[in-house]
């Protein structure tokens, strides 16, 4: 399997970047989940043969760290923070709000493909509790309200 | 109220301040390199360093100087300092602040504390989820690469530094350091025993030193200002001032940088604005979700290490999290131990089955479904827990849950008594 000569490039800076291959696993991890939106048992593959590690290496290290996707997401990934602050300021009722809204449970993604709803653990950003990170960016201070408005524009903006 | 000067909050507090290159130099960024590399032995700056009494701001409170110390100066391998940016202790929020706000004076830490120790390669370790701190880190470093702060020979000083960023990927334990170190070597994050301490055979095999974001970014202060300005700080065993992150049911939530010698009452009530909608205080977690809570005959304990050990929890991660009349206790004991069994890494037969079972009993008693042996079988699963494992997740699990129980205990009663949660509406 080869990826995109700039995906290459990437990989060749990030193993110049470590003494030892292996260092590189996260990193790769993290580039192509970036350009495939999860990581696929092939290019799981690809990884360790290019680390000269075993397959079953990089999948115990997939499956250790919460933020690797091992099948397809929605466009929107939804991590609503289900920690201690966030619970004291009203987690629940944003994970209620958006169950009601999707019509689907924790772990499952929307028939549109649009949504997957996920609850995390803390966010390092209680003090403007409840958060929820979508994708790469992080939403603040939420009501059900604001959540509701969020899906709307993100329904309208996928038409 | 009284002013207090901030230190690590100063520049980004400064309207405007966008934490670039340009804008840190005109601050007086990077005096400290400039005075100290090349010009300062290694080990007159981790003599300032202990002088000055800086203490770990990531959980244990070990002295910094001292911890440098151990690192063997004739072991002929490289030496490695790596930063903690993983920050995961549930109700803490400090350490994101510090990088997306002033990236520069992270790495101007970074560089002094390699500095002292004889790295001549670093990695910045940062929480996978942090994706916007991440890419201002990429900007920062190479700005600082391309203004000769980094590579080789920084700033003339024949002193060569690299600096690498490697991302995480959402695991509390990562930020334990030893787990920390396995997870950067490319394995699940698995804490290691100990010794050999990091200190001596850490990052692959080599001497390492693993020091939190909050805890380097206070070096150029201190060796631009000299240590006995910063021991002057706060009180006899717990110096300078400490980022509190405030959280839960409060009315200004936030950080905020104080001395150490502040005492819980002022934190909160006089900066953090009180409790929120005029609601009485009923509990606060002094350090991130590891500590024991506190109650309101606590209000007049000192927010340093020694004074909150004193009164029976820590100073951990500095993360304050506070809880109003009608919070159930035995919720917040469910949330707690759902999370550390979520991220317990399952080395350890107390840690894994303990917080399993903390969960469990919880989960239970909250439901309505509790039996009155219930308490009993809960304080001897924490008792269970402590002090047997490889590291201190399995304590930072049990020792809350004990706390929860020891000063509501009539709370949990209640639920097996009533079989339901007396609180729900
Ligand atoms: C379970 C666990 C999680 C930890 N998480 C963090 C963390 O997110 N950030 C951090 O700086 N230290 C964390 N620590 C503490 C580190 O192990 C280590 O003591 C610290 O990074 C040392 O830096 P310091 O001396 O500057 O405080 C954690 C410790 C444990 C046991
Ligand atoms: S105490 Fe828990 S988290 Fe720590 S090594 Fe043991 S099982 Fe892993
Ligand atoms: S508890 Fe939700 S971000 Fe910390």
């Amino acid at each position: 399997m080869t990826f995109d000569p700039q995906v290459e490039q990437e990989a060749a800076a990030i193993l110049a970047r470590y003494p030892e291959k292996r260092s590189a696993l996260l990193p790769f991890l993290h580039l192509v989940q970036r350009e495939q939106g999860y990581l696929s048992p092939a290019t799981m593959e690809e990884v360790a043969r290019r680390l000269h590690l075993h397959p079953v290496e990089v999948l115990e290290v997939a499956t250790f760290y919460s933020w690797f996707n091992l099948k397809p997401v929605g466009k929107h990934r939804l991590q609503v923070c289900q920690n201690l602050s966030c619970t004291l300021r009203g987690a629940e009722r944003i994970i209620g709000t958006l169950k009601e809204e999707l019509r689907i449970g924790e772990g499952e993604t929307s028939p549109d493909g649009l949504f997957t709803l996920q609850r995390v653990e803390c966010l390092a950003s209680c003090g403007s509790a409840p958060v929820m990170q979508v994708n790469d960016e992080y939403h603040e201070n939420l009501s059900p309200e604001s959540v509701r408005a969020l899906l709307t524009r993100w329904r309208a903006a996928a038409r | 109220m009284p002013t207090h000067e901030k230190i690590l909050l100063k520049n980004m507090e400064r309207p405007g301040y966008g934490g670039t290159l340009p804008e840190y130099l005109a601050v007086g960024g990077y005096e400290a390199v400039r005075n100290v590399l090349g010009k300062v032995p290694p080990a007159e700056v981790i003599e300032r360093v202990k002088r000055s009494g800086l203490r770990g701001r990531g959980g244990a409170g070990f002295p910094t100087g001292l911890k440098w110390g151990f690192v063997p100066k004739d072991s002929g391998l490289p030496r490695y300092l790596l930063c903690n940016a993983d920050e995961s202790e549930p109700g803490t929020f400090k350490d994101r602040q510090l990088i997306e706000r002033d990236p520069h004076q992270l790495l101007e830490g970074i560089i002094l504390a390699a500095y002292a120790i004889g790295c001549h390669r670093s990695y910045v370790y940062i929480r996978g989820e942090l994706v916007y701190g991440a890419s201002v880190l990429t900007r920062a470093l190479h700005e600082a690469a391309t203004q000769g702060f980094l590579g080789q020979s920084v700033l003339g000083s024949g002193y060569d530094l690299t600096i690498t960023l490697h991302r995480g990927a959402g695991a509390y334990i990562c930020g334990e350091e030893t787990a920390l170190i396995e997870s950067l070597e490319g394995k699940k994050g698995m804490p290691r025993i100990r010794p050999p301490f990091p200190a001596v055979r850490g990052l692959y095999q080599s001497p390492t030193v693993v020091n939190n974001v909050e805890t380097l970014c206070n070096l150029p202060h201190i060796l631009t200002r000299g240590p006995e300005w910063y021991a002057a700080i706060g009180t006899e065993k717990s110096k300078g001032t400490r980022i509190f992150s405030v959280s839960g049911h409060v009315s200004r939530p936030g950080n905020y940088e104080l001395p150490l010698s502040v005492t819980l009452r002022e934190l909160l009530l006089e900066h953090a604005g009180g409790v929120s909608d005029g609601r009485a205080l009923k509990a606060v977690i002094p350090g991130g979700a590891s500590s024991p809570v506190l109650t309101p005959q606590h209000l007049d304990v000192g927010m340093d290490f020694e004074s909150l050990a004193a009164a029976g929890s820590m100073g951990g991660s500095g993360g304050v999290i506070v809880m109003a009349e009608g919070t159930c206790m035995v919720q917040v004991g469910e949330v707690v131990a759902r999370f550390f069994h979520h991220e317990s890494c399952g080395q350890c037969t107390q840690c894994r089955e303990g917080t399993a079972w903390l969960h469990k009993v919880l989960a239970r008693i909250e439901r309505g479904g509790g039996r009155r042996e219930d308490l009993d079988l809960l304080l001897d699963v924490c008792d269970n827990m402590t002090g047997k494992t490889i590291c201190v997740l399995s304590d930072a699990a049990a020792l809350p849950i004990a706390s929860y129980l020891r000063y509501f205990r009539d709370e949990f009663e209640a639920h097996v008594r009533e079989r339901r949660c007396p609180l729900a509406a």
